[in-house]
């Protein structure tokens, strides 16, 4: 190990979005009285744990070299689903909750073995999926439906504190417990290596022996799983069913992957960039509210040109330390 | 026999296949679907209305198709019609006598040099900066909607400058204008592409581009050529959707136009994957897509169920396309195998 391998290139990435997170929290700090708090980091928690579930789930998808655009549509019809399973079938929450996580992971699978099977392109599949479960809600119903039920409403207004010195919601808990079930499936599984030789080198994982097709459709039905518990959970706060809900979320949930240290291409990436990368997202948005003379509509501009600074950024550390690799070679 | 398997094989087929039993489905299922009637000299019919509404999805895929054949893709076009649409809107004005603020064809400039350069952005970061494609047209995706609704001051504005409505309403020789607007551009591509060694070029690099560089082909400029010719029909298919409705409203023109053109492009042949690419393929997938919709409207299901349909129907074409599918098809009705 020399000097200038001190930090892995492939991790590379994954420090600049923590830098990015600390400068613009740092930031905020400074411009904004009331900005630091213990209180606030955790809020980016509370207010995003939907988009981090989801984002653990699209992260092994990218990992893998596929990609799934259905995510925000299969949220959307999880809240339409709990919410219909709970006011008008009267179900008890256990049975709501395992029917939904049912349901995600079902219509993962799905995708995951028709584009498997049949190897066709996820863009396609999955963008077939996106208007599937998009349809299915408004089958289920074209208005909103309320949930009273008042399991979800403990769920909601229920704070899990921490020595008075901040507090954390329930969503938050089951965020980090799907994160660290993610971080560990990446890292210490054999799914996980299995995951990370399939994005490497497809055929070369075939020829290794690798259940790659058991693999890859595993990899979808996890995704509709997360996708489908972010859809709980943004019940949870909502307390109610909208077929609406998460349009266009598939491209926030993607982003926050990429921003995260994660290459489209494959093979790379990890759970714990993703988490930076939501936290950014979330920071981006409090600086927005904090800042409150901009146009809301700014605020697609500053992601913009943050999403392209952090890309440029990594490619520029990326040639960087495939530049070290070569001369060592 | 040997002509029909060969028939099968080529890629065009099965796009066309999948139109003529959609339009066979109408025959018999659509009342009155092919009727054509004679009004004010123009022709108006549910098959006009088919190549209308799908002109913009047509003048996308154009540019798309060439983008999808260098293995790249571009989901920013949607945004780029919403900027289009929006610079064309603000120029010419919403003066209720219809006199425009500045003349038609500054308007026009304008909204195509601006989408030009929103091309050519995402063409730099692509060959220049060599960001994955999906990745640098994300940026103009989410930052575009942006820009378009600062454009238009976060309002819908609205045109009453009749000339204008030419472009996407008005009637040549009996047929809607936009549709020559379309076969303008698919004739210049095509013979850009076909007939010199521009098309050999982009295929090339969508099959190999480290490859294509050692041969000496420069596929940086390749690659910012095609985004650009992209961003060109974005803003060409903003000014017909702008003028179609005579409105530019940032927040939803062109909103999910990305989806339908890629969809289009792969249902007609181009592989996602990049190399070869059917320019008259992305144009019978527009149909296809057009075509689908309108039967599905027909049959008075409401459009958001419709997503449903689509949604299958999008499963069951990429299925007829997938070797795999083929093969065991083949092998259920018991003949031979398709050979690769």
């Amino acid at each position: 190990m020399t000097k200038s391998n001190l930090i892995n290139p492939r991790h590379v990435s994954m420090f600049v979005t923590l830098g990015l997170f600390i400068l613009l929290f740092g930031t905020g700090s400074v411009l904004f009285y009331g900005f630091f708090s213990l209180q606030n980091f955790w809020n980016l928690f509370i207010d995003n744990s939907y988009l981090l579930i989801m984002a653990v789930g699209m992260t092994f998808v990218i990992i893998s070299g596929g990609i799934d655009l259905s995510v925000g549509s299969v949220l959307a019809l999880s809240t339409m689903m709990t919410s219909a399973l709970l006011e008008k079938a009267g179900l008890p929450p256990p049975v709501v909750i395992f029917l939904v996580l049912l349901m995600g992971t079902v219509f993962g699978f799905s995708m995951g073995y028709i584009i498997q099977t049949f190897s066709l392109p996820p863009f396609i599949i999955t963008l077939a999926g996106l208007y599937l479960a998009r349809g299915l809600c408004y089958v289920i119903s074209l208005d909103t439906i309320g949930i009273t039920n008042p399991f979800w409403h403990v769920m909601a207004r229920t704070k899990i504190r921490f020595f008075g010195l901040f507090f954390i919601s329930p969503s938050v808990v089951i965020a980090l417990a799907m994160v660290a079930i993610g971080m560990f499936l990446s890292r210490y599984s054999r799914f996980g290596r299995n995951i990370f030789a399939i994005g490497g080198n497809e055929q070369s994982a075939l020829l290794m022996g690798l259940p790659v097709a058991l693999t890859k459709i595993s990899i979808y039905a996890f995704n509709g799983f997360c996708s489908a518990l972010g859809g709980i959970v943004f019940t949870f706060y909502t307390l109610s069913g909208y077929a609406l809900n998460g349009k266009n979320m598939e491209m926030d949930v993607i982003a926050s992957v990429v921003i995260g240290g994660t290459l489209l291409t494959g093979g790379v990436g990890g759970v714990l960039g993703t988490v930076f990368a939501v936290l950014v997202y979330g920071t981006i948005q409090v600086l927005i509210v904090f800042q409150g003379t901009l146009n809301a509509w700014w605020t697609r501009i500053a992601i913009g040109f943050l999403f392209f600074l952090v890309t440029t950024l990594q490619r520029i550390f990326e040639n960087r330390g495939t530049g070290v690799k070569q001369l060592e070679k | 026999m040997e002509r029909l398997r060969s028939l099968t094989q080529k890629r065009i087929f099965w796009p066309i296949m999948a139109l003529v039993v959609l339009m066979g489905f109408n025959l018999f299922f659509t009342p009155n679907f092919f009727r054509l009637e004679i009004k004010d000299g123009h022709l108006y019919g549910n098959l006009i209305d088919i190549i209308k509404n799908s002109a913009p999805i047509m003048v996308l895929a154009i540019g798309l198709t060439l983008v999808i054949a260098t293995k790249g893709i571009d989901i920013s076009v949607g945004s780029v019609v919403a900027i289009s649409a929006g610079v064309a809107a603000m120029l010419i004005g919403n003066g209720v006598k219809g006199d425009p603020t500045h003349p038609i064809f500054v308007a026009v400039g304008a909204a195509l040099l601006v989408s030009l350069l929103a091309g050519l952005w995402n063409g730099m970061l692509v060959s220049r900066i060599g960001m994955q494609p999906i990745i640098a047209t994300l940026i103009l995706l989410v930052a575009g909607r942006g820009i378009a609704m600062v454009t238009t001051n976060a309002a819908i504005v609205w045109l009453y400058v009749r000339p204008f409505a030419y472009l996407g309403q008005g009637y040549l020789l009996g047929l809607p204008f936009s549709i020559y607007i379309v076969i303008l551009l698919l004739v210049f591509t095509h013979l850009a592409t076909r007939y010199t060694a521009l098309g050999l070029f982009i295929e090339s690099v969508g099959i190999n581009n480290t490859a294509a560089r050692y041969t000496g082909i420069n596929a940086k400029n390749i690659l910012l050529g095609v985004y650009t010719f992209c961003g060109f029909t974005a803003g060409v298919a903003g000014l017909i959707v702008c003028s179609t409705v005579m409105s530019a409203d940032g927040n939803n023109a062109g909103n999910g136009y990305e989806m339908s053109a890629i969809l289009a492009v792969v249902m007609g042949g181009t592989s996602l994957s990049g190399g070869k690419f059917y320019l008259f393929g992305s144009i019978i997938g527009a149909l296809i897509v057009q075509t689908l919709t309108t039967t599905i409207y027909a049959f008075g299901v409401p459009p958001e169920i419709a997503q449903i349909v689509i949604a299958l129907v999008v499963i069951g074409i990429s299925l007829i396309q997938s070797d795999k599918f083929r093969a065991l098809f083949y092998g259920i009705a018991g003949k031979k195998a398709v050979q690769p």
